[in-house]
Formats: structure tokens, C-alpha cells, sequence
């Protein structure tokens, strides 16, 4: 059913922090890794070894130039499915293959629906669902689906692939919706946005965006160095430290 | 936006069709076109034969075409649904009304209930069809006040240039038929020029600021996630250079309404068989226009994806 | 949740659910699929960061491999290539059996042959160079984990012509980190990530300790520490710095001096620590011309003198109880001499050394300059952390509380790859040893088997090379002084790549780079087999790649190739396995055993030592075999001493009977843990048949946790060296004096002033004056010393993306989806001014030659360099890669116009392009100058190279992957 679900009881989703991610990929290749095998298998590669290789994933890494008065900095900026609260991917679905669940909030595809029309993918501001042109159905992040729940992983196992991988732990998942939640609490403490906020897709996923730097972190805040004043200069400074 | 030959075909033809067959349901059920067997026949077999190319080339588009029936069920929310619904609810009056006009030859009653409900029908799918792409918030040039009322004014140009064809061609032109024609193509120029300084006058509040939730200054993407096009660049990163964009322009303007308007023109001075000859190439000219036009649309419109991409 | 938390990544913001339970959807989906059938906990090997990783099984194929968040590296993380590990396994440019060349060198043409013709080709040849001239054999391993292995049978079949790939990759920092504190950065040594304030990153690119350095960044990140980068590019790291300096490359040094000088001037120096752990107040002998200068003034035992300031007389540097004098000048024995610390005072607080006078050189600005020296001093002093931990130092003296200044330094391959860089990084870690931050905590720390004396024991081996005889040590070691190098008396190398001669004395990791070129020239002498193991140097892996090429498959006027015989192990199909002769079919990571070893660079950290193994997870489904085993295998064929038994049979079945029961010095092997005939003994003990069994229970690894005390100063914790000790990591309990000041290096150059019975030949000496200077200093790098910098304004680097970094990618269908064209970086500026967009095709230009590839403007880069991403370029039919491969069409690789060689001196003597002290190749001393290409010549890479020919049964690579379908159709099948 395409029609958003009244209420959803959790808003599960990730948070993902800009101040302090590198850029090293290990989130995009865990992702891929972990679902080319789960619940939307297989994420196909196209040409993998040739000029046009062109492969489905759920979680991309860009890299951008941020330029303000205060000087520029490159940020690296993971780009996934946000599990938007109003995510028109899941009402512009013709078939009912795009879903999203009432349980948590997470947005699906139910492949036996989908017809690959693409309409979903053209309704997503963010570029979340990418086209398998091997089997004709539109896949997406799954929010590890397969992971989260699976009584066969161990407990501590259960989080999202990219949330157990990355190696800056700039990754966080939970429940947002609960204001009381660790990842809310993170949000809150840290600012953290929604991406597009204009367009009303209301997101999940929230941004924690790099803290501000002027060359000189607050923690340092370091007196200019004085040459020592002694008799005989800085020997002179050496000879009467070490006579005390 | 990837303008797709299968997508651009779908709704010039589909656009034109549905003009037609409610133009005929109009006209027909009200008696003002009489009923003829072979004008009849040929009008809602040119109606349907559009509709149903247009519907055909549209699941080219489709990954998994056999499970296109699944496409009427999400009519609550899906105007693709919606679309779906209408086009093939649409086919019941208009089977009954093409039943009773061309075969039974009558016109009036039921006939023009069914007439009636097909012009209906017909205009519904038009407004499906122009949702679709008015629905996409990513895209800022879809997402008008100028999307709808397009797609309706352009089904109707194209449907009655196509219906003054048909008339012409059975030397029942008129008049008032050509003027509508004239009125119409006039129209719809004025509007794709009013459309086009709006798209190209359009502030868009979702800048890459906003994508990536970095606020001030500038940002520049710096490398993609891939070196290589993936289905997100193939699909909706289709980039057109402003010169070939304005050439195109020029070629839609050309096709689309300055040679039917001028054809037309000329039609109105001449009679059978010249005039239907004349009539039948503005068609034709005009259709291609409308290709030209709706290949613009999708080239022209930019999605908020390639914000990510720089682009 | 059972139990605490474990791994990285376990902040309350990355837990699972509080409750797990999959809520009732009703859509069907299997929220609990069956994940695995087994998982085998082994070692990555995508890199040489060395990570635990859990390797899930499901029907005989490898599901999915994440991190072991028991183990000391990775803490549970994976980085980007661990992650693409199955498809490096499942690669469709693996290997799959034997290779005898058939065609022309460089073709590509060969034919299978099975193993046994395999063995007893390599063995026929190899004997008779054993029986005749050892030394002609020449055996160089590229990204080996094994050298411990290697090494030692190098030195059984005796040949000194050994090394790994360190000499081109890090022999910089090892031996400037070595012969100055006793320990070096890279995975040798770590920051304190849990209590350092102020970080202080230098140098371009990944780094093999990558995950640790990522988890520690998060840490540095979460608790609000300052980072400060200093390196031309802003990228990876660099990004997330607070403070990005954008350095011009090679100017480090200079940098870090006048740090340092503003530091001395204002008295921000630790001379507590100073005295305590270091060389500082060691007297120096001042007196120009004599054969003593420079040397340190002794007593009759042979231990350096300093001056007792209160008894005002001349003590033993070592005595506890002395109070040393660190300024002055005095005369002993009528030797006029002057402490190490003068000497340093004198030095940098010249105004050469300056912010003003370095600014401009270095592309910062004085305020920076001055505002970062005035941050280090403020951090390290007015922020100074305590533990409340009492320890004892070496002395014996009771310290209540562990003091720490918390600023620490790490410094990469940008320090590394430049004809200064032994400098640079000795530099940098005399300025950490002035702030007094090493081995502290919050500073920089060792990971054990370090600290070991500065420089460390062995020297190396190779001095006399007999038929049919070992040498009497290992070939790569340390040398203090003239005495120890391997010269003959002409002063003529001994050993092929001139490792531990006049070019490169302190060359502790050999010189792979130059062993082409050296043995295609027969300079210092041809010969006849040269065996490499997993290194890409007809490639990305040596410099001024053309003529690397052709020197490969150049022959004399007879027809013979002047390299005679070339033996290649690998896994892939590489560059460079059409070069060779005989081909040994490598396995994979994930077939196979090795070890991790404390001989070698094991997976300590600072808070304990630790080493680990690999071992089969899946069963080789082609004939192929693992490098080592084959290699023990050949050894026992030769009938190597170390690989045969008293009646001549094999010693060793395989590497993992090799790694169980092999002893260095009796009771150490290649693993500490679980060692003794019950396994109860921790690094000495017999070899215990079920060892490798209980690292495999333990999840690959053995570990072992200090005690607290042992924690930190170890250079000086009487603790820990007594731990040490009974390690076998140090022979002797004694501290580890950091030597500000080199008396091994002052040793050289009193040779270069005709002192002592060791000289270096004329022309060398000013070489050797120059660069074996005891302090460090800097020096302009030697490409940019000699080339007109108007016709060659730029610097060009190239770093390695990070997800590939020391891995094989671009036949690694993910990865290569990432980066499979590598684009020329160029700043806005620079671009404007040569009036390039975005996009534009250029020719990239050096003294060497040109390449042409495409650009990319930037913002954060140094304005006078540009910079790409290496080692994307490839060569048509390698790697498994299709003709119309981005990689080979559009990718470029930078090593075509690096030069191997320097411009020739006044001599018309070359030396290689590398380190004058050390041999490391200086990779990043290159300048170049870009010309936008003709329109014409626009879209594609030049030079290209013949494409390859395929081996036999090569199947073509897949159209399409659908790797994890088949996972997916046996769970519905059987739903």
C-alpha cells in the first residue's frame, strides 16, 4: 500500500556526522557487501570489469568543497535512503511495491510488486533508490532490515551494516522518533539538520554538520610566545632552570 | 531528466489521442460531427491507435512490463496509478460510444452519454498524465503551475489539429474548426513561451547548501562516489548545453506552431483535395513539434539529485 | 544486552534496539534470515593495517566479512577494502597454476606447467647459483607480512640481496625514528588517543595503521581535541582537521624548525625529560679536524661523559644521581666539548630557522607558524595531564603519578617519499622529544616490540658471501659507523641495490626500487636470477616506468636477456607477472597461513604487545599455493640448512608446520602466544603442536594487556623492560636513551674527512659530509635543487585513495566502481593562471617525460602543487581488466615521469632518486609543469604500453555480477 501509514511507531533511521567523517568508503563497501547477499539480493554490477561499470548501492560517499567567509574545508558527505516521513518515492508507487512500514517507519520495496516504472527514483530528491536493470526493479537501502531484527546475528550484531563498519564512528542508528533516544539526543546536542528540509519530505536521517573552525579550536586558546627575558637569553633561561 | 524516447512518444501520443477521442466524443455525441462509418472509423482508430502506441511504448520504460496490471491498484495515492485507471476506464465509454457512432451510426441517447463520458474520461487521463510529472517536487520545472494546464492544452491542440485533418480529408472541414485549431496553437505557443521564461527565471530554493545541509557559502562538488555514470546520472543527470537547448527551442517553435499555424492559415483558402493535404502535414509537422517539445521537457528539467553531482 | 559493550563502535547512539524483536509488519519480510554456517575469525590482508576480521561462511562461499571487535586493531570496525575483500577472492585476474614464459619477456605468453616442473626449475637454477656465486640471486618482496621468513632464508641460501618494499614506502620514518627515540611512527607507534589534547598529523596519504588511526581520529573528534594537519592536500584526514596548514611539499623540516626555534627562545622545552631520557647533556668533542670530533667524550668503559654543573666535573651520562649540565662548554683531557643540548640551542635558535625566514619556502604564514608553536607549547605545558599510577623508572626511582604532556604527532608517506625526509622525521621527533611528549601520556607511544636502542641490534649481514654458506646474520639490520657497511675496499657495494653503501648508509630496509636498474646494468655486479614476491614493479611500484620496462626485457648482442631469469609469485595477474620467467601461482588471504609476527610487524599496541595468523577459511579451488609454503618447499629442495633435517629431509611440511615449530633463538618463534608443550608459556617457551589451533579459538589473535605501570615511559620503566627482556624484545634491561644528537652519523662523516680505516671513494665525500649530519637539518629536495623551477613550477604527488591503499583495487569490482579514473588535481588558482577549466585534458611534464591525463580544479591544496590519486592507471590486459577499462584509457599513472635516478653530479655519477641517508626513494620530489593538450589529443592517456596477452584458460571477465543471488535463491528455497 502506497498511502503513508497514519503513524509510524518508531522512526528508525541513522545519523550520520560530517565533522567527522574521512571520506574512507568503509560504510559504502560494508553496505554493499552485507545486502549484495540480504534482503533486496543481489545488488548487480554491470560491465564490472569494463569501460561502463555500473553497479546498485544504497550508500554513496561524495566529497565537496565548503567555501564560506570563514575559509573552506572539504567535507565528505554519505548520501542513503533518509526513510523520509513523507517520502513521495512511496505514494508516486503505481503497484504498492514501495511501502513504508508502520512498525518503524522504514521504507521498503517489495520487489514482486515493482514494475520498474522509475517514478520513485524520479519522486526522491536524495537519490536514495537506484534501478537494477538486471532483474528490471528499483532497490534501495534497507535500513539492514535483515540485520536489525535477525535473531540469527548476535545481539550486539544488530545494527546496520555501515553503523557497525565505520572506522571514525561517524555513524549512529536508532529510534528518532523518541526524543529520549541516544541518537535524538545526539541530534539535539549537535544541531543536527534534515537535508532539503524545503521540499517536506520530513527525513529520518539527520546530518550532524562539521563544527565550526576558525583555525583555532576552542580548546586552545594559547598565549602568543614571549622570547625569555633572561640574563644570557634562552641559555642563560636553561642555566637557571636547572639551578632551581 | 533522461528524455527517454519511450516516455516522450507515451505522452505526445497519448497527449494527442486523448484530444482526439474527446474532440469526437464531444463533437460525435452532440452531432455536430454526423456519424460516418469511415470517418468515424478512421478518427477513433487514429484516437485509439495513438492512445494505445503511446500506452505500449510507455512499458518499454517499465523494467518488468509483465507486471504492469499491478499499476491500477495504488490509485488512492499514485497519480501513475491514477493514470492507469483513468486511460483504461476511459476505454469503456469510449468502446460503447466508437460502437454506436462509427458501427451502429447513431449519435444522440446513450451515445451521446457515452460520447460524453469519453470526453470526460479522456480529459481525467490528460490530467493524470500532467500530475505525474506536476506531482515531482525534485523538479522544480515539473513541479508548476504550468505543468497541468501544458499537457491539457497541448492534448487539445494537437487533438483538434488532428481532428481538422480528419475533417479535411473527408472534406468536411470548417471554419470554425480551423480557427479553433488557429486559437489553439496560439495558445499553447504563448503558453510553452510563458512556460520557458518561467523555467528559465525559476529561483530554486533547494540549492547544494540545502542537499547536503552545509549552510553558507559555496559547495562544490568535489569527486562523485563513482568515476563512472551510474543510474542515477543516466537517468535523471541528462545535461543539455544551453545552445543546443536553444536551438531546440526554436526547432519546437518552428514545428509545433509556426508551420501549423501558417499551414493552417493557408487551408483556410483553399478547398479539397489541397486543403486536407495541407491539413494532414500541420498534423504531422505538429506532432513532430510536440516530440521536439516534450523531448525539451524532459532535458530541461533538473533534478535535485544532481545537486549531489555538481551538476 | 549481555555483558558490556565490546568494539569501536558501541557509543549508545550505535547499540541495536533496546528491544530486537522484529515488530509485527505483516509485509512479509524475512527480518531473521539464516546468515551463515560458520565464521572463521582470521586477519585481513587488504592492506598491511593487519585487522581481525569475522569471515562468515554460507555454502562454501564467503557471504560477508566484517570486523572482530575483540581484536586490538580494528576494535570491530572494517574499513572499505576489508569490506570488498570477496571480491579480491573471487577475482576473475587470479592465477590459476604454474607459468613458464613461452613468448617474448613482456608479452604475456605463457604455458601451464605443473608445480613439480615448477620446483624443479627454480631449484636447478637456484643451486647451481648456490653452488657457484649466492650473490646472484636476488630476492626482493613487495607487500610481504613475512619477512621475518623471507629474510632468514635469504640468509640460508646466502645471498645479502634481500629486502621488502620499505626502501621505496617507508625507510625514512623507520630508520629516523629508529637511530633517533628507538621506535618510529606508522604501526610502529601510536598517539595516546584517550588522553591527547593537541594532534598533530603531518604528511599526504593513508597510512598503514589506518583503522587505528580512524578510530583514534573519532576519539580525538568526540572528545574535542584539536587536530591539526600539515600537508599540501585537504584531503581524507585532512578534512576533518581544525586546523588544515597546506604546506609546501618537502618544506616539513623547515616548518617543524622554526617551531622548534620558537619554542627554544621562549623556553618551552622540557629539559626535565631532556635529562632524563635523552642525550642532551652528553658531551660532544669540539675539535675541528681531529678524527674525535663530533664523537661523544667517553669514559675508559666506553661510556658518554656529561658535566656534573654542582661537582663541576665529568660524570657518566648514565648516572642517575649526576646533575648534568645541558649549556656550556668545557674541556676534559684537554678535549675541548660542549653538551648534545648546546649544540641544538646553537642550531635552531639561528634566525635561519626563523618563521620569518622559513615562511615563505613553506607557504605559511608567520602568524601560523608562531601561533602553532605558541598551541604546542600552551598544551603541553599549562594542559599537563597526570595518572594517578606510581611506577619505577629504570633507576630505580618511585614516580607517584604518570606525568604526560598531551600533544602528539603522527607523521606519514608525504614525510617519507622526499630526498629530506630521514631529516624531516628526525625532526619532528626532536621537536615531540623537546615538548617531552614521547612515550607520555596523551603524547606519542610505542607499541612494543618498541622501544629498542636507538638505533636497534643487528647489524647487517653480507659481508663475505661464500658458496653453499648462510650468512652469519640476517641480510637487513642496522649499522653505527663506517665499520658496519657493506662495501668492498674500493668502497664498491656488496650488495646489489647499494643498500649500506656510500649512497645509502643507514638504508635499514634495503632498496628494491634501484635493483632493476642495478642488475640490468650489472652496477655493482650482473646477476643471474632475480625472485620478487607480490610487488608491481614493471608498474605502479617502480619509478621512470618505461624504462623500467625495457630494461626487463633488454638483451645483449648474444640475445640474452640482461636480467638472465626472473621468478614471480603472485596472486594476479599483474604488470609484472609478464615479465617473468617462471610464475608461482600465490593464493589468496583467505586460503591460507601466516603469521603476524613479533619478528616482524606484529598487531601490538601501546597498552600491550600482540601478534596474530592467518589461516585457511576456504579451500584454493585452483592449483595454486601459498608463497611461503612453496618458498620452504624450494628451500628443502636446495637443501638450505635451516630447511632440512639432519638426513637431508624436509624440515617444514608447510608455512603453518614452519610458524608452529620454527625457533629464531631458542624458545622464540614466529608466535609469542600459547607457546611451551601445554601452551602456558607467553613469549619464550617450545614450540606447542596446538598452537595455531588456540589462536584460531582465540579469534586469530594472542594478546597480552600491560599492567598499568608498564604503560608508559617505556623506554625508562624498569617494569617494562624487564618485560621486555623476558620477551626477547631488547637483550637488556636498560634504558633506551633518546639520541637527539647521531654519533653514527658523525661517524660517517669523519670518514668523508679521511678519518678512520673505512673512507668513502672522492667523489662521495661531500655527499656524506653534507647529509650525515648528527643534527637534523634540512635540505632542499633534489629534483627541486637541480631543475629550472620557472620551466617546472610544480610540485606533483600522488597519494593512494583509501580505499585502496596498499591494496590491489582495480581489479576489485567495487572498488574500481569508486575510482576507476584518476584525474589530475590542480587548485583554482594555478588552473587560472594556465588558463585550464574543469575537466581539460593536459600534458603533465618532468625532467623525465610526460603523461598526459585529466584535471579537476580544487580549493584545498597547496597552490604549487598538484596532486592525483596513484597506482588507477593500468595496462591494457592486466588485472582482468576489458580494453575499453577507464583504467588503461583514461587513467594515468605519475611513476612514467618520476625519475629513478638524480641528475648527474660533477662526477657524472647518478645516484639513485632517494634519500642520501637512508635510500628511500623520494617519490614526491618531482616537479612538473601542465600544458593543456591538443584538442586532438584530448580524452585519453599516453603513454600507453602493448596489451598483454592473456595466460592459458583465462576466461574473459563477466559481463555481469550478481554476486549474493545465489545466497538469496537457497533461503527461498528453502522457505
Amino acid at each position: 500500500m502506497t498511502c503513508l501509514p497514519s503513524q509510524s511507531g518508531k522512526k528508525l533511521g541513522l545519523v550520520i556526522d560530517l565533522d567527522t567523517c574521512v571520506g574512507c568508503q568503509a560504510c559504502v563497501t560494508a553496505c554493499k557487501e552485507w545486502n549484495t547477499g540480504g534482503h533486496m539480493a543481489p545488488l548487480t554490477d554491470i560491465d564490472p570489469y569494463g569501460g561502463h561499470v555500473d553497479g546498485v548501492w544504497f550508500n554513496r560517499v561524495h566529497s565537496y568543497e565548503h567555501t564560506t567567509e570563514m575559509g573552506g574545508r572539504t567535507v565528505n558527505f554519505p548520501r542513503s535512503c533518509l526513510h523520509c516521513e513523507t517520502p513521495a518515492c512511496v505514494t508516486v508507487c503505481p503497484t504498492g511495491a514501495s511501502y513504508k512500514r508502520a512498525s518503524d517507519g522504514i521504507v521498503l520495496i517489495d520487489e514482486d510488486k515493482c514494475i520498474g516504472c522509475k517514478l520513485c527514483s524520479w519522486a526522491c530528491p536524495y537519490g536514495a533508490r537506484e534501478f537494477d536493470s538486471d532483474v528490471g526493479v528499483m532497490k534501495k537501502c534497507t535500513l539492514c532490515v535483515d540485520r536489525i531484527y535477525n535473531d540469527n546475528l548476535a545481539e550486539e550484531d544488530r545494527v546496520p551494516a555501515c553503523v557497525a563498519a565505520c572506522p571514525t564512528s561517524a555513524r549512529h542508528f536508532g529510534d528518532l522518533g523518541d526524543p529520549q533516544s541516544a541518537v535524538s539526543q545526539l541530534v539535539a546536542e549537535r544541531g543536527g539538520v534534515d537535508l532539503m528540509p524545503e521540499l517536506g519530505y520530513r527525513p529520518t536521517n539527520k546530518y550532524l554538520p562539521p563544527r565550526a573552525h576558525t583555525n583555532r579550536a576552542a580548546s586552545v586558546a594559547a598565549p602568543a610566545l614571549e622570547p625569555v627575558r633572561a640574563e644570557g637569553g634562552f641559555l642563560g633561561w636553561v642555566d637557571r632552570m636547572l639551578s632551581n | 531528466m533522461h528524455p527517454a524516447f519511450s516516455v516522450v512518444f507515451f505522452t505526445t501520443a497519448t497527449g494527442a489521442g486523448y484530444g482526439l477521442l474527446a474532440l469526437l466524443g464531444v463533437l460525435g455525441g452532440f452531432q455536430i460531427i454526423p456519424p460516418d462509418f469511415w470517418l468515424g472509423f478512421i478518427g477513433m482508430g487514429l484516437a485509439f491507435g495513438l492512445i494505445m502506441a503511446g500506452l505500449l511504448s510507455s512499458t518499454g520504460h517499465l523494467g518488468r512490463p509483465e507486471r504492469a496490471w499491478r499499476a491500477f491498484s495504488q490509485w488512492r495515492s499514485s497519480w501513475l496509478s491514477r493514470e492507469g485507471v483513468a486511460s483504461v476506464t476511459t476505454f469503456i465509454p469510449a468502446g460503447l460510444f466508437g460502437i454506436g457512432w462509427v458501427f451502429f451510426g447513431r449519435s444522440g441517447g446513450w451515445v451521446t452519454v457515452a460520447g460524453l463520458l469519453t470526453a470526460c474520461g479522456a480529459v481525467i487521463t490528460v490530467c493524470t498524465t500532467g500530475m505525474i510529472y506536476a506531482s515531482l517536487k525534485p523538479i522544480a520545472q515539473w513541479h508548476s503551475r504550468f505543468t497541468l494546464p501544458g499537457y491539457l492544452i497541448f492534448s487539445a491542440m494537437t487533438g483538434s489539429v488532428l481532428l481538422n485533418a480528419l475533417l479535411q480529408g473527408f472534406a468536411l472541414g470548417s471554419k470554425v474548426q480551423l480557427a479553433a485549431c488557429l486559437l489553439l496553437t496560439l495558445f499553447g505557443w504563448g503558453w510553452k513561451v510563458a512556460t520557458w521564461r518561467y523555467n528559465d527565471r525559476l529561483e530554486i530554493a533547494t540549492t547544494a547548501n540545502t542537499a547536503t545541509g552545509l549552510a553558507g557559502g559555496t559547495v562544490r562538488s568535489l569527486e562523485w562516489p563513482h568515476t563512472e555514470e551510474n543510474y542515477l546520472l543516466k537517468e535523471m543527470g541528462f545535461r543539455i548545453a544551453r545552445k543546443h537547448s536553444a536551438r531546440l527551442r526554436q526547432i519546437t517553435q518552428l514545428l509545433a506552431f509556426v508551420l501549423p499555424l501558417g499551414l493552417l492559415a493557408i487551408v483556410s483558402a483553399l478547398s479539397w483535395p489541397l486543403a486536407a493535404l495541407l491539413s494532414i502535414l500541420a498534423a504531422a509537422i505538429q506532432f513532430a513539434g510536440m516530440l521536439v517539445e516534450r523531448w525539451l521537457f524532459f532535458a530541461e528539467a533538473k533534478h535535485t539529485v544532481t545537486l549531489y553531482y555538481g551538476r | 544486552m549481555q555483558g558490556p559493550p565490546r568494539g569501536a563502535n558501541s557509543a549508545p547512539s550505535q547499540r541495536p534496539l533496546a528491544d530486537t524483536r522484529a515488530p509485527d509488519e505483516g509485509d512479509g519480510v524475512d527480518t531473521s534470515p539464516d546468515v551463515s554456517d560458520s565464521v572463521a575469525k582470521t586477519t585481513c590482508y587488504m592492506c598491511a593495517c593487519r585487522c581481525g576480521i569475522d569471515v562468515h561462511i554460507k555454502d562454501g562461499k564467503v557471504r560477508y566479512i566484517n570486523g572482530n571487535k575483540d581484536h586490538p586493531v580494528n576494535r570491530g570496525v572494517i574499513c572499505g577494502k576489508g569490506s570488498s575483500g570477496i571480491m579480491q577472492h573471487y577475482s576473475p585476474a587470479r592465477l590459476k597454476k604454474p607459468l613458464l614464459r613461452t613468448g617474448p619477456r613482456g608479452s604475456g605468453e605463457f604455458r601451464e606447467i605443473e608445480w613439480e616442473e615448477a620446483f624443479s626449475i627454480a631449484t636447478e637454477r637456484l643451486s647451481a647459483i648456490r653452488r657457484t656465486a649466492p650473490r646472484k640471486l636476488a630476492f626482493f618482496t613487495g607487500r610481504d607480512q613475512s619477512q621475518s621468513l623471507t629474510g632468514w632464508w635469504a640468509s640460508q641460501f646466502g645471498t645479502p640481496n634481500f629486502a621488502a618494499h620499505g626502501g621505496f614506502c617507508s625507510v625514512n620514518m623507520a630508520a629516523g625514528g629508529l637511530y633517533t627515540i628507538g621506535g618510529s611512527f606508522w604501526e610502529f607507534g601510536e598517539p595516546d588517543w584517550d588522553n591527547t589534547r593537541y594532534f598533530m598529523l603531518f604528511g599526504v596519504a593513508e597510512d598503514h595503521d589506518s583503522n587505528p588511526i580512524k578510530i583514534g581520529l573519532g576519539k580525538l573528534k568526540a572528545r574535542g581535541a584539536k587536530v591539526v594537519s600539515i600537508n599540501p592536500c585537504r584531503t581524507g584526514y585532512n578534512a576533518i582537521a581544525d586546523d588544515w596548514i597546506g604546506i609546501r611539499p618537502g618544506t616539513d623540516g623547515l616548518f617543524v624548525f622554526a617551531l622548534i626555534h620558537e619554542l627554544l627562545k621562549a623556553g618551552r622545552v622540557d629539559l626535565d625529560y631532556l635529562l632524563r631520557y635523552t642525550n642532551a647533556h652528553v658531551l660532544v668533542v669540539q675539535e675541528p679536524g681531529a678524527a674525535d670530533d663530533g664523537l661523544f667524550v667517553r669514559n675508559a668503559d666506553g661510556n658518554p661523559l656529561s658535566w656534573d654543573r654542582v661537582a663541576k666535573r665529568p660524570v657518566s651520562a648514565t648516572d642517575a644521581d649526576a646533575k648534568p649540565a645541558l649549556t656550556g662548554s668545557f674541556t676534559i683531557g684537554g678535549r675541548h666539548c660542549v653538551p648534545v643540548f648546546q649544540l641544538i640551542a646553537d642550531r635552531y635558535l639561528d634566525e635561519s630557522y626563523a618563521p620569518d625566514a622559513v615562511a615563505e619556502r613553506c607557504g605559511i604564514a608567520v602568524d601560523t607558524i608562531r601561533r602553532i608553536a605558541a598551541e604546542l607549547a600552551h598544551v603541553a605545558f599549562e594542559q599537563t595531564i597526570e595518572l594517578p599510577i606510581a611506577w619505577t623508572d629504570w633507576a630505580g626511582r618511585r614516580h607517584e603519578t604518570i606525568k604526560g604532556r598531551p600533544v602528539s604527532m603522527h607523521a606519514m608517506r608525504g614525510i617519507s617519499a622526499h630526498s629530506n625526509g630521514f631529516h624531516t622525521c628526525r625532526a619532528i621527533h626532536l621537536l615531540q622529544v623537546l615538548l617531552g611528549t614521547v612515550d607520555v601520556p596523551g603524547g606519542f607511544r610505542f607499541k612494543p616490540p618498541y622501544p629498542r636502542s636507538a638505533p636497534p641490534g643487528p647489524k647487517p649481514a653480507g659481508k663475505t658471501v661464500k658458496p653453499m654458506t648462510p650468512l652469519d646474520g640476517m641480510p637487513l639490520g642496522f649499522v653505527c659507523g663506517p665499520d658496519d657497511l657493506l662495501v668492498d675496499e674500493a668502497g664498491t657495494p656488496l650488495r646489489i641495490d647499494k643498500a649500506y653503501s656510500w649512497d645509502a648508509p643507514l638504508a635499514a630496509h634495503g632498496l628494491m626500487h634501484t635493483v632493476i636498474r642495478n642488475a640490468w646494468a650489472g652496477d655493482p655486479y650482473p646477476i643471474d636470477t632475480l625472485m620478487m614476491y607480490m610487488s608491481n614493479m614493471a608498474w605502479n611500484s617502480s619509478m621512470n616506468t618505461v624504462e623500467t620496462i625495457a630494461m626487463l626485457t633488454d638483451s645483449d648482442e648474444a640475445g640474452n636477456y640482461k636480467i638472465p631469469f626472473i621468478i614471480y609469485s603472485d596472486a594476479y595477474y599483474s604488470e609484472t607477472v609478464p615479465f617473468a620467467d617462471l610464475v608461482l601461482p600465490d593464493t589468496t588471504y583467505l586460503e591460507r597461513h601466516d603469521c603476524i609476527s613479533l619478528l616482524d610487524r606484529p598487531i601490538s599496541h601501546a597498552d600491550g604487545p600482540g601478534d596474530a595468523i592467518r589461516h585457511p577459511v576456504v579451500e584454493p579451488d585452483r592449483d595454486v599455493r601459498p608463497f611461503q609454503s612453496a618458498l620452504i618447499e624450494l628451500g628443502a629442495r636446495l637443501g638450505l640448512p635451516g630447511f632440512i633435517n639432519d638426513d637431508g629431509s624436509a624440515k617444514y611440511a608447510d608455512y603453518a608446520d614452519y610458524i608452529v615449530n620454527h625457533e629464531r633463538t631458542p624458545g622464540i618463534g614466529p608466535l609469542a602466544g600459547w607457546r611451551g608443550k601445554d601452551g602456558t608459556s607467553t613469549g619464550r617457551g617450545e614450540a606447542n603442536p596446538d598452537q595455531l589451533q588456540r589462536y584460531i579459538d582465540n579469534g586469530g589473535f594472542w594478546h597480552h594487556d600491560f599492567a598499568e605501570d608498564q604503560r608508559y615511559y617505556k623506554m625508562a620503566n624498569r617494569s617494562y623492560l624487564d618485560f621486555a627482556v623476558q620477551m626477547g624484545f631488547i637483550p637488556k634491561a636498560e634504558p633506551i636513551v633518546f639520541q637527539l644528537y647521531s654519533e653514527p652519523m658523525q661517524r660517517f662523516r669523519l670518514a668523508a674527512r679521511g678519518h678512520g680505516p673505512v673512507l668513502p671513494p672522492k667523489g662521495d665525500r661531500e655527499r656524506i659530509e653534507t647529509y650525515m649530519d648528527p643534527l637534523p637539518f634540512w635540505h632542499m629536495p633534489f629534483e627541486e635543487a637541480v631543475v629550472d623551477l620557472g620551466k617546472y613550477p610544480l610540485h606533483a604527488l600522488t597519494q593512494r585513495p583509501m580505499h585502496m591503499y596498499h591494496s590491489w583495487g582495480s581489479q576489485n569490482a567495487w572498488l574500481r566502481q569508486i575510482t576507476s579514473q584518476n584525474r589530475l588535481f590542480v587548485h583554482h588558482r594555478t588552473a587560472a593562471g594556465l588558463g585550464l577549466v574543469d575537466d581539460d585534458w593536459v600534458w603533465i611534464e618532468s625532467i623525465n617525460g610526460r603523461v598526459k591525463g585529466q584535471i579537476k580544479l580544487i580549493d584545498g591544496v597547496n597552490e604549487s602543487t598538484v596532486w592525483t590519486w596513484n597506482a588507477i592507471g593500468k595496462r591494457r590486459g592486466s588485472w582482468g581488466l576489458k580494453d575499453n577499462a577507464a583504467e588503461s584509457n583514461r587513467g594515468f599513472l605519475l611513476n612514467h615521469i618520476i625519475g629513478d635516478q638524480t641528475s648527474a653530479d660533477a662526477q657524472g655519477k647518478r645516484y639513485s632518486n632517494s634519500d642520501p641517508v637512508t635510500g628511500q626513494a623520494a617519490w614526491f620530489d618531482l616537479r612538473v609543469r601542465i600544458v593543456k593538450c591538443a584538442a586532438e589529443e584530448a580524452g585519453f592517456t599516453e603513454p600507453q604500453f602493448e596489451r598483454f596477452q592473456q595466460p592459458p584458460h583465462f576466461e574473459p571477465s563477466p559481463d555481469r555480477l550478481t554476486f549474493g543471488a545465489e545466497f538469496r535463491r537457497a533461503r527461498e528455497a528453502t522457505e
